[in-house]
Protein backbone atom coordinates (compact mmCIF):
# COMPACT_ATOMS: atom_id res chain seq x y z
CA UNK A 1 0.00 0.00 0.00
CA UNK A 2 2.52 2.08 1.49
CA UNK A 3 5.00 0.86 -1.51
CA UNK A 4 2.36 1.93 -4.13
CA UNK A 5 1.91 5.38 -2.94
CA UNK A 6 5.02 5.77 -3.25
CA UNK A 7 5.61 4.63 -6.70
CA UNK A 8 2.42 6.38 -7.61
CA UNK A 9 3.91 9.70 -5.93
CA UNK A 10 7.06 8.97 -7.77
CA UNK A 11 5.81 8.72 -11.18
CA UNK A 12 3.75 11.40 -11.09
CA UNK A 13 6.76 13.65 -10.05
CA UNK A 14 9.09 12.29 -12.97
CA UNK A 15 5.96 13.56 -15.09
CA UNK A 16 5.28 16.36 -13.64
CA UNK A 17 9.10 17.37 -14.30
CA UNK A 18 9.01 15.82 -17.96
CA UNK A 19 6.13 18.19 -18.83
CA UNK A 20 7.72 21.11 -17.32
CA UNK A 21 10.75 20.50 -19.47
CA UNK A 22 9.02 20.31 -22.47
CA UNK A 23 7.60 23.85 -21.24
CA UNK A 24 10.67 25.14 -21.18
CA UNK A 25 11.43 23.62 -24.82
CA UNK A 26 8.97 25.20 -26.17
CA UNK A 27 9.49 29.19 -24.14
CA UNK A 28 13.24 29.10 -24.59
CA UNK A 29 13.97 30.05 -27.50
CA UNK A 30 11.02 33.05 -28.10
CA UNK A 31 12.33 33.92 -24.60
CA UNK A 32 15.93 33.89 -25.03
CA UNK A 33 15.29 35.86 -28.02
CA UNK A 34 13.30 39.37 -26.12
CA UNK A 35 16.23 38.62 -23.82
CA UNK A 36 18.78 39.38 -26.18
CA UNK A 37 16.70 41.71 -28.36
CA UNK A 38 14.82 43.83 -25.74
CA UNK A 39 16.20 43.20 -21.83
CA UNK A 40 19.89 43.40 -23.38
CA UNK A 41 19.37 46.38 -25.39
CA UNK A 42 17.20 48.16 -22.80
CA UNK A 43 19.91 47.53 -19.91
CA UNK A 44 22.69 49.24 -22.65
CA UNK A 45 20.02 51.99 -22.95
CA UNK A 46 20.40 52.52 -19.24
CA UNK A 47 24.13 52.77 -19.35
CA UNK A 48 24.25 54.76 -22.19
CA UNK A 49 21.85 57.08 -19.85
CA UNK A 50 24.49 57.43 -18.07
CA UNK A 51 27.89 57.96 -20.00
CA UNK A 52 29.02 61.39 -20.57
CA UNK A 53 30.29 62.80 -23.76
CA UNK A 54 33.40 63.53 -24.86
CA UNK A 55 34.83 67.41 -25.09
CA UNK A 56 36.55 68.07 -27.90
CA UNK A 57 36.15 64.06 -28.94
CA UNK A 58 34.59 63.03 -32.64
CA UNK A 59 31.11 63.14 -33.39
CA UNK A 60 29.04 60.65 -31.26
CA UNK A 61 32.01 59.62 -28.61
CA UNK A 62 31.17 58.53 -25.27
CA UNK A 63 32.73 57.27 -22.14
CA UNK A 64 31.51 55.03 -19.26
CA UNK A 65 30.89 57.43 -16.68
CA UNK A 66 27.81 57.56 -13.85
CA UNK A 67 26.57 60.58 -14.84
CA UNK A 68 23.45 60.84 -13.33
CA UNK A 69 23.08 64.84 -14.09
CA UNK A 70 22.34 63.45 -17.47
CA UNK A 71 18.82 62.72 -16.08
CA UNK A 72 18.38 66.11 -14.84
CA UNK A 73 19.80 68.08 -17.63
CA UNK A 74 17.40 66.12 -19.81
CA UNK A 75 14.31 66.56 -17.54
CA UNK A 76 14.79 70.52 -16.92
CA UNK A 77 15.52 71.03 -20.75
CA UNK A 78 12.67 69.15 -22.17
CA UNK A 79 9.93 69.44 -19.41
CA UNK A 80 7.69 71.11 -22.18
CA UNK A 81 8.09 68.21 -24.75
CA UNK A 82 7.61 65.72 -22.08
CA UNK A 83 4.35 67.99 -21.22
CA UNK A 84 3.08 68.11 -24.73
CA UNK A 85 3.87 63.90 -24.90
CA UNK A 86 1.68 63.04 -22.28
CA UNK A 87 -0.85 66.03 -22.33
CA UNK A 88 -1.30 65.45 -26.30
CA UNK A 89 -1.38 61.45 -25.44
CA UNK A 90 -3.46 62.09 -23.14
CA UNK A 91 -6.34 64.09 -24.84
CA UNK A 92 -5.79 61.66 -28.00
CA UNK A 93 -7.28 58.70 -26.00
CA UNK A 94 -9.87 60.79 -24.64
CA UNK A 95 -11.59 61.75 -27.69
CA UNK A 96 -10.75 58.13 -29.34
CA UNK A 97 -12.77 56.75 -26.75
CA UNK A 98 -15.28 59.59 -27.04
CA UNK A 99 -15.45 58.76 -30.73
CA UNK A 100 -14.57 54.63 -30.97
CA UNK A 101 -17.10 53.78 -28.25
CA UNK A 102 -20.16 54.65 -29.54
CA UNK A 103 -18.62 53.33 -32.78
CA UNK A 104 -18.04 50.36 -31.59
CA UNK A 105 -21.56 50.49 -29.98
CA UNK A 106 -23.37 50.77 -33.13
CA UNK A 107 -21.29 47.67 -34.67
CA UNK A 108 -21.72 45.03 -31.72
CA UNK A 109 -25.34 45.90 -30.32
CA UNK A 110 -26.68 47.75 -33.15
CA UNK A 111 -25.94 45.43 -35.73
CA UNK A 112 -26.34 41.92 -34.15
CA UNK A 113 -28.90 41.28 -35.63
CA UNK A 114 -27.87 41.93 -39.65
CA UNK A 115 -24.81 40.41 -39.46
CA UNK A 116 -23.63 41.02 -42.66
CA UNK A 117 -23.78 44.79 -42.09
CA UNK A 118 -21.62 44.17 -39.08
CA UNK A 119 -19.22 42.31 -40.84
CA UNK A 120 -18.76 45.15 -43.57
CA UNK A 121 -18.85 47.76 -40.73
CA UNK A 122 -16.09 45.75 -38.83
CA UNK A 123 -14.07 45.80 -42.34
CA UNK A 124 -14.23 50.06 -42.83
CA UNK A 125 -13.05 50.04 -38.81
CA UNK A 126 -9.77 47.69 -39.61
CA UNK A 127 -9.55 48.80 -43.57
CA UNK A 128 -7.12 51.87 -42.05
CA UNK A 129 -4.61 49.36 -41.20
CA UNK A 130 -4.69 48.63 -45.09
CA UNK A 131 -2.85 51.69 -46.30
CA UNK A 132 0.65 52.64 -44.84
CA UNK A 133 -0.37 55.14 -41.52
CA UNK A 134 2.43 57.51 -43.05
CA UNK A 135 0.95 57.77 -46.37
CA UNK A 136 -2.36 58.48 -44.60
CA UNK A 137 -0.99 60.75 -42.63
CA UNK A 138 0.47 62.78 -45.17
CA UNK A 139 -2.59 62.87 -46.76
CA UNK A 140 -4.03 64.82 -43.76
CA UNK A 141 -1.63 67.01 -43.97
CA UNK A 142 -2.64 67.47 -47.91
CA UNK A 143 -5.97 67.77 -47.12
CA UNK A 144 -6.08 70.63 -44.37
CA UNK A 145 -2.93 72.64 -45.80
CA UNK A 146 -3.15 76.31 -46.26
CA UNK A 147 -4.90 76.18 -50.03
CA UNK A 148 -6.77 73.15 -49.31
CA UNK A 149 -10.75 72.81 -50.52
CA UNK A 150 -11.10 72.14 -46.92
CA UNK A 151 -9.37 75.43 -45.25
CA UNK A 152 -11.11 77.50 -48.08
CA UNK A 153 -14.84 76.25 -47.76
CA UNK A 154 -14.21 76.70 -44.02
CA UNK A 155 -12.94 80.62 -44.63
CA UNK A 156 -15.63 81.12 -46.65
CA UNK A 157 -18.36 80.38 -44.74
CA UNK A 158 -16.41 81.95 -41.65
CA UNK A 159 -16.22 79.06 -39.81
CA UNK A 160 -12.30 79.73 -39.92
CA UNK A 161 -10.68 83.19 -39.25
CA UNK A 162 -9.13 84.28 -42.91
CA UNK A 163 -5.60 84.07 -41.07
CA UNK A 164 -6.37 80.96 -39.21
CA UNK A 165 -4.81 77.54 -40.57
CA UNK A 166 -5.14 74.11 -39.97
CA UNK A 167 -1.85 72.43 -40.15
CA UNK A 168 1.14 72.98 -38.16
CA UNK A 169 -0.78 73.42 -34.75
CA UNK A 170 -1.56 71.48 -31.87
CA UNK A 171 -4.69 70.37 -33.06
CA UNK A 172 -3.93 68.97 -36.32
CA UNK A 173 -1.57 67.31 -33.63
CA UNK A 174 -3.79 65.86 -31.62
CA UNK A 175 -6.34 65.03 -34.40
CA UNK A 176 -3.63 62.93 -35.84
CA UNK A 177 -2.89 60.81 -32.83
CA UNK A 178 -6.42 60.08 -32.59
CA UNK A 179 -6.86 59.26 -36.11
CA UNK A 180 -3.94 57.30 -36.28
CA UNK A 181 -5.05 54.85 -33.19
CA UNK A 182 -8.84 54.83 -33.23
CA UNK A 183 -9.29 51.69 -34.74
CA UNK A 184 -6.86 50.38 -31.76
CA UNK A 185 -9.61 51.88 -29.51
CA UNK A 186 -12.64 50.27 -31.35
CA UNK A 187 -11.41 46.94 -31.90
CA UNK A 188 -10.75 46.38 -28.40
CA UNK A 189 -13.74 48.02 -27.37
CA UNK A 190 -16.37 46.25 -30.07
CA UNK A 191 -15.02 42.94 -28.61
CA UNK A 192 -16.66 43.19 -25.45
CA UNK A 193 -19.64 45.13 -26.68
CA UNK A 194 -20.52 42.45 -29.05
CA UNK A 195 -19.64 40.08 -25.74
CA UNK A 196 -22.28 42.17 -23.71
CA UNK A 197 -25.78 40.28 -22.62
CA UNK A 198 -28.33 42.87 -23.71
CA UNK A 199 -30.71 40.92 -20.89
CA UNK A 200 -28.87 42.26 -18.56
CA UNK A 201 -29.35 46.15 -19.64
CA UNK A 202 -33.14 45.29 -20.37
CA UNK A 203 -33.29 43.98 -16.45
CA UNK A 204 -31.74 47.70 -15.68
CA UNK A 205 -34.16 49.06 -17.79
CA UNK A 206 -37.21 46.26 -16.19
CA UNK A 207 -36.04 47.69 -12.56
CA UNK A 208 -36.69 51.18 -13.37
CA UNK A 209 -33.73 52.27 -14.09
CA UNK A 210 -33.07 55.68 -16.61
CA UNK A 211 -31.00 54.28 -19.54
CA UNK A 212 -28.42 56.69 -18.36
CA UNK A 213 -27.67 55.00 -14.87
CA UNK A 214 -28.67 51.20 -16.55
CA UNK A 215 -24.93 52.40 -19.06
CA UNK A 216 -23.58 53.56 -16.09
CA UNK A 217 -23.81 50.46 -13.59
CA UNK A 218 -24.77 48.02 -16.31
CA UNK A 219 -22.91 48.22 -19.67
CA UNK A 220 -19.93 50.86 -18.52
CA UNK A 221 -18.63 47.83 -16.05
CA UNK A 222 -19.52 45.04 -18.21
CA UNK A 223 -16.96 46.48 -20.89
CA UNK A 224 -14.51 48.20 -18.96
CA UNK A 225 -12.17 45.54 -20.51
CA UNK A 226 -12.16 47.01 -24.05
CA UNK A 227 -12.20 50.65 -22.30
CA UNK A 228 -8.49 49.51 -20.77
CA UNK A 229 -7.05 47.73 -23.48
CA UNK A 230 -7.96 50.04 -25.95
CA UNK A 231 -6.77 52.81 -24.09
CA UNK A 232 -3.44 51.73 -23.53
CA UNK A 233 -3.39 50.73 -27.24
CA UNK A 234 -3.96 54.45 -27.78
CA UNK A 235 -2.00 55.76 -25.24
CA UNK A 236 1.42 54.41 -24.92
CA UNK A 237 1.86 54.49 -28.97
CA UNK A 238 0.55 58.19 -28.85
CA UNK A 239 3.20 59.07 -25.95
CA UNK A 240 5.80 58.35 -27.81
CA UNK A 241 5.08 59.08 -31.40
CA UNK A 242 6.58 61.75 -33.05
CA UNK A 243 5.24 61.01 -36.76
CA UNK A 244 2.03 63.22 -36.23
CA UNK A 245 3.93 65.99 -34.93
CA UNK A 246 6.43 66.13 -37.77
CA UNK A 247 4.34 65.95 -40.22
CA UNK A 248 0.91 67.88 -38.77
CA UNK A 249 2.93 70.39 -36.59
CA UNK A 250 5.88 72.80 -36.32
CA UNK A 251 8.56 73.56 -33.76
CA UNK A 252 6.00 74.87 -31.16
CA UNK A 253 4.30 71.16 -31.11
CA UNK A 254 7.29 68.77 -30.62
CA UNK A 255 6.95 65.62 -28.44
CA UNK A 256 9.58 63.39 -26.39
CA UNK A 257 9.96 61.23 -29.61
CA UNK A 258 10.77 64.20 -31.94
CA UNK A 259 13.74 64.93 -29.23
CA UNK A 260 14.74 61.21 -28.87
CA UNK A 261 14.91 61.28 -32.79
CA UNK A 262 16.77 64.09 -33.47
CA UNK A 263 19.59 63.88 -30.29
CA UNK A 264 19.88 60.46 -32.09
CA UNK A 265 20.48 61.02 -35.81
CA UNK A 266 20.76 65.13 -35.86
CA UNK A 267 22.88 65.82 -32.72
CA UNK A 268 24.26 62.18 -31.96
CA UNK A 269 24.17 63.20 -28.32
CA UNK A 270 23.23 59.29 -27.13
CA UNK A 271 23.49 59.98 -23.27
CA UNK A 272 20.60 62.58 -23.69
CA UNK A 273 18.59 60.45 -26.05
CA UNK A 274 19.35 57.44 -23.85
CA UNK A 275 18.20 59.15 -20.81
CA UNK A 276 15.16 60.69 -22.54
CA UNK A 277 14.11 57.23 -23.58
CA UNK A 278 14.56 55.70 -19.88
CA UNK A 279 12.56 58.68 -18.90
CA UNK A 280 9.76 57.93 -21.36
CA UNK A 281 9.46 54.16 -20.77
CA UNK A 282 9.87 54.30 -16.76
CA UNK A 283 6.64 57.04 -16.87
CA UNK A 284 4.55 55.15 -19.68
CA UNK A 285 5.24 52.00 -17.31
CA UNK A 286 4.02 54.01 -14.15
CA UNK A 287 0.95 54.94 -15.90
CA UNK A 288 0.30 51.78 -17.23
CA UNK A 289 0.52 49.82 -13.92
CA UNK A 290 -1.04 52.32 -11.65
CA UNK A 291 -4.33 52.26 -14.52
CA UNK A 292 -4.60 48.53 -14.70
CA UNK A 293 -4.54 48.39 -10.70
CA UNK A 294 -7.45 51.29 -10.56
CA UNK A 295 -9.48 49.87 -12.86
CA UNK A 296 -9.48 46.41 -11.12
CA UNK A 297 -8.13 44.72 -14.62
CA UNK A 298 -5.09 42.74 -14.03
CA UNK A 299 -5.83 39.55 -15.16
CA UNK A 300 -5.78 41.64 -18.42
CA UNK A 301 -1.95 40.79 -18.61
CA UNK B 1 -38.98 59.65 -26.15
CA UNK B 2 -35.71 61.46 -26.02
CA UNK B 3 -34.05 58.34 -25.99
CA UNK B 4 -35.71 56.77 -28.71
CA UNK B 5 -34.41 59.64 -30.44
CA UNK B 6 -30.88 59.24 -29.41
CA UNK B 7 -30.64 55.96 -30.43
CA UNK B 8 -32.26 56.11 -33.28
CA UNK B 9 -30.84 58.82 -34.91
CA UNK B 10 -28.19 60.48 -33.19
CA UNK B 11 -25.92 57.14 -32.87
CA UNK B 12 -26.00 56.03 -36.41
CA UNK B 13 -25.38 59.51 -37.84
CA UNK B 14 -22.17 60.00 -35.26
CA UNK B 15 -20.67 56.33 -36.40
CA UNK B 16 -21.38 57.43 -39.88
CA UNK B 17 -18.95 60.50 -39.08
CA UNK B 18 -16.27 58.48 -37.93
CA UNK B 19 -16.43 56.42 -40.57
CA UNK B 20 -15.89 60.18 -42.38
CA UNK B 21 -13.06 60.57 -40.40
CA UNK B 22 -11.53 57.21 -40.43
CA UNK B 23 -11.99 56.67 -44.01
CA UNK B 24 -11.40 60.42 -45.96
CA UNK B 25 -7.36 59.83 -45.93
CA UNK B 26 -7.68 56.36 -47.86
CA UNK B 27 -10.44 58.12 -50.29
CA UNK B 28 -7.51 61.02 -50.90
CA UNK B 29 -4.25 58.61 -51.24
CA UNK B 30 -6.32 56.33 -53.45
CA UNK B 31 -8.11 59.60 -55.94
CA UNK B 32 -4.02 60.89 -56.31
CA UNK B 33 -3.01 57.98 -57.48
CA UNK B 34 -4.34 58.47 -60.91
CA UNK B 35 -3.20 62.10 -60.38
CA UNK B 36 -1.19 63.50 -63.79
CA UNK B 37 1.55 64.45 -60.92
CA UNK B 38 4.60 64.93 -62.52
CA UNK B 39 6.97 65.54 -60.13
CA UNK B 40 5.66 66.79 -56.47
CA UNK B 41 1.74 64.81 -56.18
CA UNK B 42 0.47 67.66 -54.27
CA UNK B 43 -1.95 69.51 -56.76
CA UNK B 44 -4.49 67.93 -58.93
CA UNK B 45 -3.46 67.94 -62.64
CA UNK B 46 -5.95 65.56 -64.50
CA UNK B 47 -6.63 61.92 -64.49
CA UNK B 48 -4.36 59.38 -65.58
CA UNK B 49 -3.94 55.60 -65.35
CA UNK B 50 -0.18 56.13 -66.49
CA UNK B 51 0.70 55.91 -62.78
CA UNK B 52 -1.15 52.02 -62.13
CA UNK B 53 0.60 51.52 -65.37
CA UNK B 54 3.97 51.82 -64.65
CA UNK B 55 3.91 51.12 -60.68
CA UNK B 56 7.68 50.94 -60.57
CA UNK B 57 7.84 54.26 -62.95
CA UNK B 58 9.65 55.50 -59.43
CA UNK B 59 12.29 53.04 -58.79
CA UNK B 60 13.09 53.93 -55.11
CA UNK B 61 8.89 53.39 -54.51
CA UNK B 62 9.40 49.76 -56.15
CA UNK B 63 12.63 48.99 -54.25
CA UNK B 64 11.41 49.80 -50.85
CA UNK B 65 8.35 47.61 -51.33
CA UNK B 66 10.16 44.45 -52.36
CA UNK B 67 12.34 45.33 -49.32
CA UNK B 68 8.76 45.65 -46.87
CA UNK B 69 7.54 42.79 -48.36
CA UNK B 70 10.78 40.63 -47.72
CA UNK B 71 11.01 41.90 -44.14
CA UNK B 72 7.93 41.44 -43.17
CA UNK B 73 7.82 37.90 -44.10
CA UNK B 74 10.61 36.95 -42.71
CA UNK B 75 9.70 38.69 -39.68
CA UNK B 76 6.19 37.00 -39.52
CA UNK B 77 7.43 33.56 -40.09
CA UNK B 78 10.44 33.72 -37.35
CA UNK B 79 7.52 35.80 -34.39
CA UNK B 80 5.13 33.36 -35.70
CA UNK B 81 6.92 30.01 -34.52
CA UNK B 82 8.43 31.43 -31.72
CA UNK B 83 5.03 33.09 -30.65
CA UNK B 84 2.56 29.84 -31.19
CA UNK B 85 5.60 27.79 -29.04
CA UNK B 86 5.32 30.02 -25.95
CA UNK B 87 1.45 30.49 -26.43
CA UNK B 88 1.38 26.98 -26.18
CA UNK B 89 3.32 26.64 -23.05
CA UNK B 90 2.09 29.49 -21.55
CA UNK B 91 -1.35 27.75 -21.49
CA UNK B 92 -0.96 24.29 -21.58
CA UNK B 93 1.78 23.98 -19.19
CA UNK B 94 2.72 24.65 -15.20
CA UNK B 95 6.35 25.69 -14.83
CA UNK B 96 7.92 28.37 -12.17
CA UNK B 97 8.38 31.75 -13.35
CA UNK B 98 5.53 31.83 -14.85
CA UNK B 99 4.49 35.38 -14.06
CA UNK B 100 8.23 36.16 -15.28
CA UNK B 101 7.54 35.15 -19.17
CA UNK B 102 4.63 37.15 -18.56
CA UNK B 103 5.87 40.35 -17.58
CA UNK B 104 8.67 39.63 -19.87
CA UNK B 105 5.82 39.59 -22.84
CA UNK B 106 4.22 42.19 -21.87
CA UNK B 107 6.66 44.58 -21.22
CA UNK B 108 7.85 45.03 -25.12
CA UNK B 109 3.80 46.15 -25.71
CA UNK B 110 4.06 48.76 -23.08
CA UNK B 111 6.94 50.12 -24.33
CA UNK B 112 6.47 53.23 -26.70
CA UNK B 113 8.17 52.59 -29.90
CA UNK B 114 11.01 54.68 -29.76
CA UNK B 115 12.59 53.29 -26.75
CA UNK B 116 12.77 49.87 -28.26
CA UNK B 117 13.85 51.45 -31.37
CA UNK B 118 16.36 53.69 -29.31
CA UNK B 119 17.59 50.85 -27.13
CA UNK B 120 18.00 48.39 -30.24
CA UNK B 121 20.33 51.14 -31.74
CA UNK B 122 22.20 51.54 -28.99
CA UNK B 123 22.80 47.75 -28.55
CA UNK B 124 23.75 47.58 -32.53
CA UNK B 125 26.38 50.34 -32.00
CA UNK B 126 27.63 49.11 -28.96
CA UNK B 127 28.06 45.97 -30.35
CA UNK B 128 29.30 47.89 -33.82
CA UNK B 129 26.74 45.80 -36.11
CA UNK B 130 26.12 48.23 -39.23
CA UNK B 131 22.55 48.68 -39.19
CA UNK B 132 20.54 47.57 -42.08
CA UNK B 133 17.98 44.79 -43.68
CA UNK B 134 19.15 42.01 -41.35
CA UNK B 135 18.58 44.83 -37.77
CA UNK B 136 15.30 45.43 -39.49
CA UNK B 137 14.21 41.65 -39.20
CA UNK B 138 15.55 41.52 -35.95
CA UNK B 139 13.57 44.10 -34.39
CA UNK B 140 10.35 43.55 -36.23
CA UNK B 141 10.35 39.76 -34.70
CA UNK B 142 11.22 41.38 -31.32
CA UNK B 143 8.13 43.67 -31.65
CA UNK B 144 5.70 41.00 -33.31
CA UNK B 145 6.47 38.08 -30.91
CA UNK B 146 4.23 39.30 -27.78
CA UNK B 147 1.54 40.33 -30.50
CA UNK B 148 1.58 36.59 -31.78
CA UNK B 149 1.92 35.32 -28.10
CA UNK B 150 -2.21 37.13 -27.19
CA UNK B 151 -3.39 35.95 -30.70
CA UNK B 152 -2.60 32.43 -30.40
CA UNK B 153 -3.11 32.14 -26.46
CA UNK B 154 -6.30 33.07 -26.94
CA UNK B 155 -7.28 29.93 -29.26
CA UNK B 156 -4.83 27.75 -27.14
CA UNK B 157 -7.38 28.74 -24.41
CA UNK B 158 -10.39 28.02 -25.93
CA UNK B 159 -9.68 24.45 -27.25
CA UNK B 160 -10.68 21.66 -25.39
CA UNK B 161 -8.31 19.14 -23.63
CA UNK B 162 -10.39 16.58 -23.90
CA UNK B 163 -9.77 16.11 -27.71
CA UNK B 164 -6.33 15.38 -27.27
CA UNK B 165 -7.59 13.28 -24.60
CA UNK B 166 -9.33 11.28 -27.04
CA UNK B 167 -6.35 11.05 -29.44
CA UNK B 168 -4.22 9.25 -26.70
CA UNK B 169 -6.89 7.35 -25.67
CA UNK B 170 -7.20 5.96 -29.65
CA UNK B 171 -3.75 5.41 -29.32
CA UNK B 172 -2.44 8.51 -31.03
CA UNK B 173 1.61 9.03 -30.21
CA UNK B 174 1.92 12.59 -28.25
CA UNK B 175 3.37 13.60 -31.29
CA UNK B 176 1.00 12.42 -33.35
CA UNK B 177 -1.93 13.57 -31.34
CA UNK B 178 -0.10 17.26 -31.17
CA UNK B 179 0.41 17.53 -35.45
CA UNK B 180 -3.17 15.77 -36.37
CA UNK B 181 -5.43 16.69 -33.36
CA UNK B 182 -4.31 20.24 -31.95
CA UNK B 183 -2.40 21.92 -34.49
CA UNK B 184 -5.23 21.82 -36.81
CA UNK B 185 -7.40 23.51 -34.48
CA UNK B 186 -5.27 25.93 -33.65
CA UNK B 187 -4.50 26.52 -37.35
CA UNK B 188 -7.38 29.64 -37.55
CA UNK B 189 -5.31 31.22 -34.56
CA UNK B 190 -1.71 30.82 -36.01
CA UNK B 191 -3.11 32.11 -39.39
CA UNK B 192 -4.55 35.64 -37.40
CA UNK B 193 -1.70 36.19 -35.42
CA UNK B 194 0.85 35.72 -38.67
CA UNK B 195 -1.64 38.23 -40.44
CA UNK B 196 -1.28 40.69 -37.19
CA UNK B 197 2.62 40.40 -38.02
CA UNK B 198 2.73 41.06 -41.20
CA UNK B 199 0.65 43.93 -41.07
CA UNK B 200 2.69 45.15 -37.75
CA UNK B 201 5.89 44.78 -39.65
CA UNK B 202 5.02 46.06 -43.18
CA UNK B 203 3.86 49.19 -41.71
CA UNK B 204 6.05 49.69 -38.97
CA UNK B 205 7.78 53.22 -39.40
CA UNK B 206 9.60 54.42 -35.49
CA UNK B 207 11.41 51.36 -34.88
CA UNK B 208 12.34 50.89 -38.48
CA UNK B 209 14.14 54.49 -38.45
CA UNK B 210 16.29 53.29 -35.65
CA UNK B 211 17.33 50.30 -37.09
CA UNK B 212 17.27 50.81 -40.59
CA UNK B 213 20.39 52.38 -41.53
CA UNK B 214 20.50 52.89 -45.69
CA UNK B 215 18.07 50.16 -46.13
CA UNK B 216 14.64 51.36 -47.41
CA UNK B 217 11.43 50.26 -46.67
CA UNK B 218 8.23 51.98 -47.54
CA UNK B 219 6.95 53.85 -45.14
CA UNK B 220 10.06 55.25 -44.64
CA UNK B 221 10.83 55.83 -48.13
CA UNK B 222 7.27 58.07 -48.01
CA UNK B 223 8.11 59.89 -44.84
CA UNK B 224 11.99 60.46 -46.23
CA UNK B 225 10.52 62.28 -49.57
CA UNK B 226 7.46 64.02 -47.68
CA UNK B 227 9.68 66.88 -47.61
CA UNK B 228 10.56 66.59 -51.30
CA UNK B 229 7.24 65.10 -52.96
CA UNK B 230 5.55 61.95 -52.88
CA UNK B 231 5.94 60.20 -56.53
CA UNK B 232 2.21 59.03 -57.27
CA UNK B 233 3.56 55.43 -57.40
CA UNK B 234 3.54 55.47 -53.88
CA UNK B 235 0.03 56.37 -53.98
CA UNK B 236 -0.25 53.27 -56.41
CA UNK B 237 1.45 50.92 -54.11
CA UNK B 238 -0.58 52.04 -50.51
CA UNK B 239 -4.11 51.79 -52.84
CA UNK B 240 -2.53 48.33 -54.03
CA UNK B 241 -2.20 47.17 -51.03
CA UNK B 242 -5.23 48.11 -49.72
CA UNK B 243 -7.19 46.44 -52.57
CA UNK B 244 -5.41 43.14 -51.85
CA UNK B 245 -6.13 43.10 -48.30
CA UNK B 246 -9.56 44.15 -48.72
CA UNK B 247 -10.08 41.36 -51.17
CA UNK B 248 -8.34 38.41 -48.48
CA UNK B 249 -10.59 40.36 -45.64
CA UNK B 250 -13.74 40.11 -47.35
CA UNK B 251 -13.35 36.78 -49.41
CA UNK B 252 -12.33 35.19 -45.62
CA UNK B 253 -15.48 36.32 -44.31
CA UNK B 254 -17.31 35.01 -47.42
CA UNK B 255 -15.77 31.30 -46.50
CA UNK B 256 -16.45 32.20 -42.69
CA UNK B 257 -20.19 32.99 -43.67
CA UNK B 258 -20.86 29.78 -45.44
CA UNK B 259 -18.79 27.77 -43.36
CA UNK B 260 -21.38 29.10 -40.49
CA UNK B 261 -24.39 28.07 -42.90
CA UNK B 262 -23.21 24.88 -44.07
CA UNK B 263 -22.81 24.16 -40.26
CA UNK B 264 -25.94 25.59 -39.43
CA UNK B 265 -27.66 23.06 -42.09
Amino acid sequence: MTAALVVGHGTEVAGARRRSRTAWLLLAPGLLYLFVFFVAPVAVLLLTSLFERVPGGPVGATRPAFAVSNYVDAVVTYAPQFGRSFLYAFIATVLALAIGYPLAYVIGVRCRTRPLLQGVLLVLVIAPFFTSFILRTIAWKQILADDSVVVSVLKTVSLLPDDARLTATPVAVVAGLTYNFLPFMTLPVYASLERLDLRLVEAGGDLYATPISTFRHVTLPLTMPGIVSGSLLTFIPAAGDYVNSALLGNAGTSMVGNVIDSRFFRVVDYPTAAALSVILMAAVLLLVAWYVRRSGTEDLL
Amino acid sequence: MKRLSFGRYLLPVYAALAFLYLLTPIAYTFAFSFNDAGRSNLVWRGFTFTNWQNPCGAPAVCESVVNSLQIGVLATVISTVLGTMIAIALVRYRFRLRAGANLLLFLPMATPEVVLGAALLAQFLNLRVNPGFATIVIAHVMFCISFVVVTVKARVASLDPRLEEAAADLYASPRAAFWRVTFPLLLPGIAAAALLAFSLSFDDFIITNFNSGNTDTFPKFVYVSATRGIPAQANVMGSAMFLIALIIVVTGQVLAARRRRAAAT
